[in-house]
């Protein structure tokens, strides 16, 4: 059985980050498995711009940022890729089962980075009603058929949901020629960037319905209309608010998964909010020797915030791997009112500590507290929005005073 | 001259199309969609039912009792999956209780293997059925099927062994002139000396062309959810006690491991009429009678299938009174599945007096490549034959490229990306086909030798490319 320091699970920016991380810290060998024939991910579909700001401190498109990624280990003998090859199975004891047309096998690594990305809520997991129809697509998989397979898969064109990927495609499929009517939006607010529904909706007079949903779709064999309908505080239809629109195709950015398949297999604890695994501070999920970072840990809002997030997580598996450094849970994050979820879900002395969070609704001059037994402290924000992650750099000196729980909170 | 012509490829058409298939006399089956079981037979509950329920002396109870004792060799035959699961009818409170015992009774005295158990002991069974039930009614001859691969392999047998099958062809008009049918679709002309009804929900309008008005159908939608396959919920279907309006709502395990939680049971006036609705939410509210911790966080989908409810209440099945020669194989609901073998038994040796002789070959389908059970060392072998089964391109069922190309490649092949789904699973996991479907519509392409913008989701006019940005180089 073939054996490596750490077999990373996908090639995006995230599996790149985390070998690189892990190569630096010294690891040696290192294997990258990925399901598609090159690197890079979701983000050879994504051609418009707007990445890398923070990483490479250029403005790049999706596949420059990935090639950007690429170069800096392409060329490490250290590190391994294995294209074209999907993971059947993980199991406690870090066996590997892959899948390639060079046959069935299983490979064993000291340590494991889960790497897969999200993958898109579907109309059926959204209970999207109505008729069996041809149009209904997720704007990724929409985005895909326009920018790799070179297709459109509607000319007259509405978008439930303002997540990122739905605005990108508003203004892409308008670009192709399509008529975009509209983006309709559950919450009263965007769940976009604000750059986005800037540079997507508003400077194309795309129209975004706020406290709106899509009830359902009608028309066989292919969409002939959408019901479209307000709704309220507590996003129940409002009665007697619907309408009709003609459109031919429907494409849903209703939010992004974790793909955490592997980890759900084998039991891992699972954050209801974020939909990612529970890790402690060192990226380390419930299954011993598995980590997770990236989209498969928590949907981030920019892929530079992947990238390093990953590289910290791949420096942390090398420590793993070479020091045996198992870091205790001795304090757990607690996300309280007003916050969805935090990351990591374990914090230990000893150490800096960067936690990632999202507020789980629209706040404007609130203040931020964070409390843990006699320790607390409170930073004033201008604006909190579900659609942006927060960062906060912990000092070990503050972690240090710390009890065993760390409860972070909105307080107007 | 045909000897019988087959209107309709569901469940009924094709079991009978297959039976017929090993005679010898001449067949065409008829469907108006493009490919078999696209009706009610591939939209319900997918269970082959015990027997249990069917009102004493219906052709509904001497069907399913027959069918159900005939599936699992069926299913054998035609190398197709069968589980038979068992399932409880779980009740509440004395009066329903009383039902319970009564449909004891009358399994009982229908000979089927049956067992009265607590509350407590059905959930020792089924930890997730509700603290509320009292008491439960065990019947280990239930099983389930996946209905369209019983439909495909039932067509494919008898296409296989000269049964014409003629996929997007609608009948218009039948006539009778002397001892023989002329049947005209919206493509052709054809004679027969029998014509056999198996249209569904539509079978009444069949049989209205030649002027029979002796029963009606109304088409009765029943919705579902559909769950993920993630953890355990329950390992046998969970039936409440029955109504007047049907079965109720069920939680069914399908054979590949997902859950059906459905159906509702409505009338609705347009027999095309399959969107899913509002009523979805009352199968929530029925189902919190007799199930708990439901992982509705795990719907990956919901449908609704249309229900052939005929105006007498049982199943028709018989040779029209007045025009000699034209079968009835209609209102064919629940418990319509179960019941297929049995019925096309008796259609081939009764109804058609066995008149036509057995053929001496009779042609095997090839068995399906389903990389999912194999062992690690017979997917090594396979892969090393043909890399195609290596390559993996539906990641959330773990379906190989070499896998989709059996099913496209096939004698009954599937010609669009629903017939690929249903066929060999791609879609039909957590993403939807979000992930997979633009690689199936590529395969389908190169397969079927079509340029990529004439590939269809399911039927005519669901292409789903409408413009293209680039030219294939």
């Amino acid at each position: 059985m073939k054996e490596y320091d750490l077999i990373v699970i996908g090639a995006g920016a995230a599996g790149m980050s985390a070998a690189l991380g892990a190569y630096e810290k010294g690891l040696r060998k290192i294997l990258i498995i990925d399901r598609d024939e090159e690197y890079g991910g979701i983000l050879q579909q994504c051609i418009h711009n707007g990445f890398g700001l923070h990483t490479f401190n250029k403005e790049l498109s999706g596949p420059s940022f990935a090639t950007e990624c690429y170069r800096q280990i392409k060329d490490n003998p250290c590190i391994e890729f294995a294209y074209n090859t999907v993971v059947i199975a993980t199991s406690a004891n870090h066996e590997v089962k892959i899948q390639s047309k060079k046959g069935y096998e299983t490979i064993r690594g000291k340590a494991i980075a889960i790497c897969a990305g999200s993958k898109e809520r579907s109309a059926g997991a959204i209970s999207l009603k109505g008729a069996r129809t041809q149009g209904v697509y997720t704007a990724g998989c929409a985005q895909k058929y326009a920018n790799i397979k070179g297709f459109m898969v509607g000319k007259k064109v509405f978008i439930l949901g303002s997540g990122d990927i739905g605005l990108i495609m508003a203004r892409r499929m308008t670009l192709e020629g399509a008529k975009v009517i509209g983006v309709a939006e559950i919450c009263p607010y965007s769940n976009g960037l604000a750059r986005n529904v800037k540079q997507c909706l508003e400077d194309f007079d795309i129209p975004l319905y706020l406290s709106h949903t899509v009830v359902s779709v009608h028309g066989v064999p292919r969409l002939k209309s959408i019901t479209l309908a307000e709704v309220d505080e507590k996003r129940q239809v409002i009665k007697g608010s619907e309408r009709e629109i003609e459109c031919d195709c429907l494409l849903l950015s209703v939010g992004l998964l974790p793909d955490v398949g592997l980890l759900d297999e084998m039991g891992a604890k699972l954050d209801r909010f974020s939909k990612g695994p529970v890790v402690n501070d060192q990226y380390q999920t419930s299954i011993p020797g598995y980590f997770a970072c990236g989209n498969a840990l928590h949907v981030h809002d920019l892929v530079d915030y992947v990238a390093m997030e990953a590289k910290k997580c791949g420096e942390n598996i090398a420590d793993y791997v070479l020091n045996h450094n198992e870091r205790p849970l001795s304090i757990k994050t607690k996300a309280s009112r007003g916050i969805g979820y935090v990351v990591p879900h374990y914090l230990a002395e000893g150490r800096d500590v960067e936690i990632s969070f999202r507020v789980s609704n629209i706040y404007h001059d609130v203040s931020l507290k964070l409390s843990s037994g006699s320790y607390e402290k409170v930073i004033r924000k201008s604006a909190l929005l579900p659609s942006e992650m927060v960062k906060l750099n912990l000092k070990k000196e503050d972690i240090e005073k710390f009890a065993d729980e760390l409860v972070l909170e909105v307080v107007e | 001259m045909k000897d019988v012509i087959i209107i309709g490829a569901g469940i009924s058409g094709c079991t009978i199309a297959h039976l017929l298939a090993k005679r010898k006399c001449e067949v065409l089956v008829l469907e108006k969609r493009a490919d078999a079981a696209l009706g009610a037979s591939g939209a319900n509950s997918a269970i082959i039912h015990s027997g249990h329920d069917p009102k004493e002396g219906t052709l509904k109870a001497k069907f399913n009792l027959l069918g159900n004792r005939m599936y699992e060799d069926y299913c054998q035959e035609l190398q197709v999956d069968f589980k038979r699961i068992g399932a409880f009818v779980v009740a509440s409170g004395e009066e329903e209780e009383k039902t319970l015992w009564g449909l004891f009774e009358q399994a009982r005295k229908r000979a089927i293997e049956c067992a009265l158990l607590s509350g407590d002991e059905v959930r020792k069974r089924e930890p997730n059925v509700a603290d509320e039930i009292t008491m439960g009614l065990y019947l280990p001859t239930t099983g389930i099927i996946t209905p369209w691969e019983v439909c495909y392999a039932a067509l494919e047998e008898a296409k296989m062994n000269d049964v014409d099958v003629h996929f997007n062809e609608e009948v218009m008009a039948i006539k009778k002139e002397d001892d023989h049918f002329v049947v005209k679709t919206d493509c052709g002309e054809y004679l027969s000396r029998y014509v056999i009804d198996c249209a569904g929900v539509r079978a009444d309008e069949i049989a209205g062309m030649l002027g029979i008005d002796t029963y009606s159908i109304r088409a009765r939608k029943g919705e579902y959810y559909v769950l993920d396959h993630k953890g355990y919920f329950t390992n046998a279907i969970i039936y409440p006690v029955p109504s007047n309006k049907g079965k109720g709502v069920l939680a069914v395990p399908t054979i590949h491991g997902n859950t059906l939680l459905g159906p509702t049971a409505e009338f609705v006036d347009d027999k095309d009429d399959d969107e899913t609705t509002d009523d979805l939410y009352s199968v929530k509210e029925k189902l919190a009678r007799t199930m708990k911790n439901i992982p509705y966080q795990n719907v990956i989908r919901n449908f609704a299938g249309l229900r052939p409810t005929g105006s007498n209440h049982d199943f028709i099945i018989k040779e029209d009174e007045k025009v000699k020669g034209f079968i009835h194989v209609s209102c064919i609901e629940s418990p319509g599945l179960t019941a297929a073998p049995a019925i096309a038994k008796y259609v081939v040796e009764e109804l058609l007096h066995d008149q036509y002789e057995l053929k001496t070959e009779f042609k095997r389908r090839r068995k399906p490549l389903i990389m999912a059970k194999l062992t690690d060392e017979e997917k090594n072998h396979l892969i090393k034959e043909n890399p195609d089964f290596g390559y993996v391109v539906c990641r959330c069922e773990k379906i190989s490229l070499g896998e989709v190309k059996d099913v496209i490649n096939r004698p009954l092949g599937a010609r669009s990306i629903i017939g690929v789904k249903r066929r060999c699973r791609p879609g039909m996991g957590g993403c939807q086909g979000g992930f997979c479907e633009p690689q199936i519509l590529e395969i389908l392409a190169k397969e079927l030798g079509i340029p990529k913008e004439k590939v269809l989701r399911e039927g005519p006019g669901s292409e789903i490319a409408l413009m293209k940005l680039k030219e294939d180089l």
